[in-house]
């Protein structure tokens, strides 16, 4: 694009507004990413890797992977269901059901965690009954999923809602008038028209569920080896002091971001023309 | 009623009962029940317990640190956040890409790993705390820092898009009729972008008054001090009070979306005055 | 045959089908036209089964077509925007109607590729199958929507503003194209339009809508002789309105007067197009006006002119009459209608 010239500005003004732009990220943004690897490998690789392969820490890994391999599904599922309800029909009350899909956006972490704990803990409502059936659901996976599923809750709709808005109704309708069904018309019209959309609320659904602190924090014990995932891992070994191996596993955190991020960029990069034929109308 | 009027309430797109049906529970189980049993527990606690809440000094002086410090985070990150938006929209330079791809990661780091690194940065001998000559880490400014870092993308990714379509045209247009770029910026760019602002602003302050991860380990913890709410409310709950819990709990969301609403009347208003 | 019988389509308070009845003849080529929101576009949908009615019958070829969901309905719809699916190529766009056929009714692979390569010839499409609908010109994405509707066999083709979207050459290349493909395949088709010359020179049979109700439906010439209303007429094209008084079958607007069959005594309104009016000397002619401004339009002028009591009145002749005629603005000329269509003063 040319650059126009009654609206840009002059040189030294340019100049100095990035510099203190990029000041501003270099100082929050690019320096803690760096102190998170600079503290990791402090004392070596063979520091870390001995961090990272204890088995409270590999437990921690797992149970990680566990929480986000059942909560990530389950928010695809609903997300998608979500945005085909709010994207293709008009309902009373359309609004604010967007508003309360946001909810826990808005809610803190703490009390994500805290909600469950009412409902299903010692004292919560359903606390007698699931004693009295020796069920676990506080301070147990059960719990920390609960947990995960609440906080991730909005991520796919919210990425979906407003792009399947902006698609329309034409393509299903054209679709169904050539004699496909509805789930026909869903998966070889709608779903290919939002994939990247859809891939983009997976990796950050993902990357929240892998790493929510707060609310898995309230429900999960801590309970090394059993109910630590691994943000939950990196403040207990943060707290006795044993920063080497508190930053080897917030590395492998900050690795994930990194990735998702490089993920949703090579993305936006690589079908940035479809993303836009997609989006145009 | 003849066959066409009873297909007046049939929808041409099939599946609106399923989907409609499966958001509705889901969002009721995941979301709904949940919270709703927390204001039952609230409504549940008596004038007393109330009193005796809303007089302790340890949980004012923690609702005041979060929301106190969730607004000087967001009003400088509104600062900051316009700045790098401008930047990144209308300056190109070397980079400029991975530096947009990287205003996400407080979205996409984990909230403890983003703590424990800045407590690294800002400690009194950490990289950037050695070099000040005041304290930042298990401060009230290091609760700011933290709060910083978790508001900045909210803002940038609110402005970003609306200062893209804001048509240059108008600013030339403005240039014409003899404004300094100063000026049009601020008559012409500035009312454009402004509920973008405000959005990014509020969003970006909601987050920081409920963040936990990111500040508790910066923060020190000093009851009265340095201690936010959320981390009170972590603090009852280990001590068995459910109730006050409950209490703090309850009043984060209610002055929370109190503030949503706000904004959303504000932006509503906006729009209709520009019709559409 | 298809039949619409009192068809009646609200939007909360808006009416936007107003007890409409018509019939669609077999092989015809029929025009729905009018302005905005004259309910031209919801009738159409109505008809593909994407609107439902809330009260009326729709009958496609005598079986009540409420009983038939949009996708059992064998309606060609193309769609304002052709509504592509802009993930698949062209050949798959076409193939799709035919692809989404269950059990027995779907045809072999074999038969859908050699029956989308016909259909791509037939809209001169062939050597783009492999094409995405974004690298397509408006016009081509246009056939490709048609070839697509025409896909399945419809026994009835939709088009929803079919040229709206493209500039005016391509318009007009397609309008004739569409014309004769109509015609070869021997289609039953009915198109939405806003533009009373594309209705005009496609259709067989034009109806003219208005405030969701139908206000004349006959062939082109019907129409534009013999308009049925004020509406009509002034929909059709151009006309100066004129306020007159009408007693006894004539009427009178200044000294001029004029046959209005069929008017009732009272106030009324006489309409004249402005190639419909002799413009000669002002002795001896039915009115007198002034010339205000001649404007040339290529090879018709256009005269602004003004009567007597400061009415307006604009007028169309020949590059080759107004020279013969000889006048400037602000001379005195002689009106003298070849046609004129009264109406009486509605409300």
């Amino acid at each position: 694009m040319a650059r126009r010239i009654a609206t840009g500005d002059p040189t030294p003004v340019r100049w100095l507004l990035i510099t203190v732009a990029l000041g501003f990220l270099a100082v929050f943004l690019v320096l803690p990413l760096v102190a998170v690897l600079a503290e990791a490998f402090a004392k070596g690789v063979g520091a870390w890797w001995v961090a990272l392969s204890g088995e409270d820490s590999r437990a921690a890994i797992r149970l990680t992977l566990i929480v986000a391999a059942i909560a990530v599904p389950l928010n695809v599922a609903f997300g998608l269901c979500a945005s085909w309800a709010v994207a293709k029909y008009d309902f009373p009350g359309k609004s604010l059901l967007v508003s309360l899909i946001d909810l826990p956006f808005s809610v803190s972490p703490v009390i994500s965690g805290l909600v469950w704990v009412l409902l299903f803990g010692a004292q919560g409502l359903l606390g007698p009954w699931l004693q009295a059936h020796d069920l676990k659901v506080v301070f147990a996976i059960p719990g920390i999923v609960l947990a995960t599923v609440f906080v991730t809750f909005p991520f796919v709709a919210r990425e979906l809602i407003p792009l399947m808005e902006e698609q329309g109704r034409d393509e299903e309708e054209a679709a169904i008038v050539l004699g496909a069904g509805g789930l026909r018309t869903f998966w070889s019209v709608t779903l290919p028209n939002v994939k990247w959309g859809l891939l983009y609320g997976v990796l950050l659904c993902n990357a929240r569920a892998m790493g929510e602190f707060g609310a898995v924090s309230v429900v999960s014990g801590h309970i090394r080896g059993l109910t630590n995932t691994m943000p939950l891992h990196v403040e207990i070994l943060y707290n006795e002091y044993d920063f080497v191996g508190a930053f080897a596993v917030a590395s492998l955190l900050a690795l994930l971001a990194v990735v998702t991020l490089a993920a949703k960029t090579g993305l936006e990069w690589w079908h940035r023309d479809e993303i836009a034929a997609s989006r145009r109308h | 009623m003849t066959a066409a009027a009873r297909a007046g309430f049939r929808r041409v797109i099939p599946g609106f009962g399923p989907t409609l049906g499966l958001t509705l529970a889901y969002l009721s189980l995941v979301v709904l029940i949940p919270l709703a049993a927390l204001l039952m527990k609230a409504a549940g606690m008596t004038p007393s317990q109330w009193l005796a809440t809303l007089s302790d000094e340890r949980m004012l002086a923690a609702l005041r640190l979060s929301f106190g410090g969730a607004l000087a985070a967001a009003t400088i990150n509104g600062v900051f956040g316009l700045l790098v938006a401008w930047v990144l929209v209308r300056y190109p330079f070397p980079g400029r890409k991975v530096v947009d791809a990287m205003v996400d990661l407080p979205f996409a780091l984990p909230t403890a790993v983003a703590g424990i690194a800045l407590t690294a940065l800002w400690a009194p001998n950490g990289w950037i705390g050695k070099l000040l000559p005041f304290k930042v880490a298990f401060t009230p400014l290091g609760v700011m820092i933290a709060m910083i870092f978790i508001g900045l993308p909210f803002v940038v990714r609110s402005i970003e898009p609306v200062l893209e379509d804001v048509d240059q045209e108008l600013e030339e247009a403005a240039a014409s009729l003899g404004a300094s770029r100063w000026q049009s910026f601020r008559m012409i760019v500035l009312p454009a972008i402004a509920p973008a602002l405000l959005t990014g602003f509020s969003l970006a302050f909601a987050r920081a008054v409920g963040e936990y991860g990111s500040v508790i380990f910066i923060a020190g913890n000093l009851p009265g001090v340095s201690e936010i709410a959320p981390l009170l409310i972590v603090t009852r709950l280990e001590q068995y009070d459910m109730v006050g819990a409950t209490a703090i709990a309850t009043i984060m969301l209610l002055v929370s979306f109190a503030l949503l609403l706000l904004v959303n009347g504000v932006q509503k208003w906006h729009r209709e005055r520009m019709g559409g | 045959m298809i039949s619409v019988e009192r068809l009646v389509k609200r939007f909360g308070a808006f009416k936007a089908l107003d007890d409409v009845s018509l019939t669609v003849p077999e092989g015809k080529l029929m025009a729905l036209l009018g302005p905005s929101g004259s309910g031209k576009t919801t009738l159409l949908r109505c008809l593909a089964g994407l609107d439902h009615a809330d009260s009326g019958d729709i009958r496609l070829d005598g079986v009540d077509a409420a009983a038939l969901r949009a996708k059992d309905r064998r309606v060609g719809f193309v769609f304002q925007h052709y509504a592509l699916f802009r993930h698949m190529t062209v050949a798959d766009n076409v193939g799709f109607g035919l692809k989404v056929r269950k059990g027995k009714d779907r045809p072999p692979a074999h038969e859908i590729a050699e029956r989308v390569g016909r259909l791509l010839e037939l809209v001169q499409l062939a050597g783009l199958a492999g094409r995405y609908p974004s690298q397509l010109s408006g016009g081509q994405r246009q056939r490709v929507a048609l070839a697509r509707a025409l896909a399945v066999e419809p026994r009835l083709l939709l088009l929803d503003e079919p040229f709206g979207a493209l500039d005016a050459q391509v318009r007009k290349d397609l309008r004739r194209w569409l014309r004769r493909l109509h015609d070869d395949m021997g289609l039953t088709s009915v198109f939405v339009t806003h533009d009373q010359e594309e209705a005009l020179e496609l259709a067989d049979e034009v109806v003219v809508m208005n405030k969701g109700r139908i206000e004349q439906i006959g062939s082109p010439a019907e129409i534009y002789d013999h308009p049925a209303s004020p509406f009509v007429f002034q929909f059709l094209g151009n006309a100066n309105r004129l306020d007159c008084l009408v007693r006894q079958g004539v009427g009178a607007f200044g000294g001029w007067s004029f046959a209005a069959r069929g008017v009732p005594d009272g106030p009324g309104v006489a309409f004249v197009r402005p190639h419909d009016v002799e413009v000669g000397p002002a002795d001896g002619a039915a009115m007198a006006a002034t010339l205000r401004h001649a404007i040339v339009l290529g090879p018709t002028v256009r005269l602004e002119l003004s009567l007597p009591d400061q009415t307006p009145f604009e007028a169309e002749l020949g590059r080759e009459a107004f020279s013969r005629l000889d006048v400037s603005p602000g001379h005195a000329v002689g009106l003298t209608p070849r046609r004129v269509a009264a109406f009486p003063t509605q409300g």
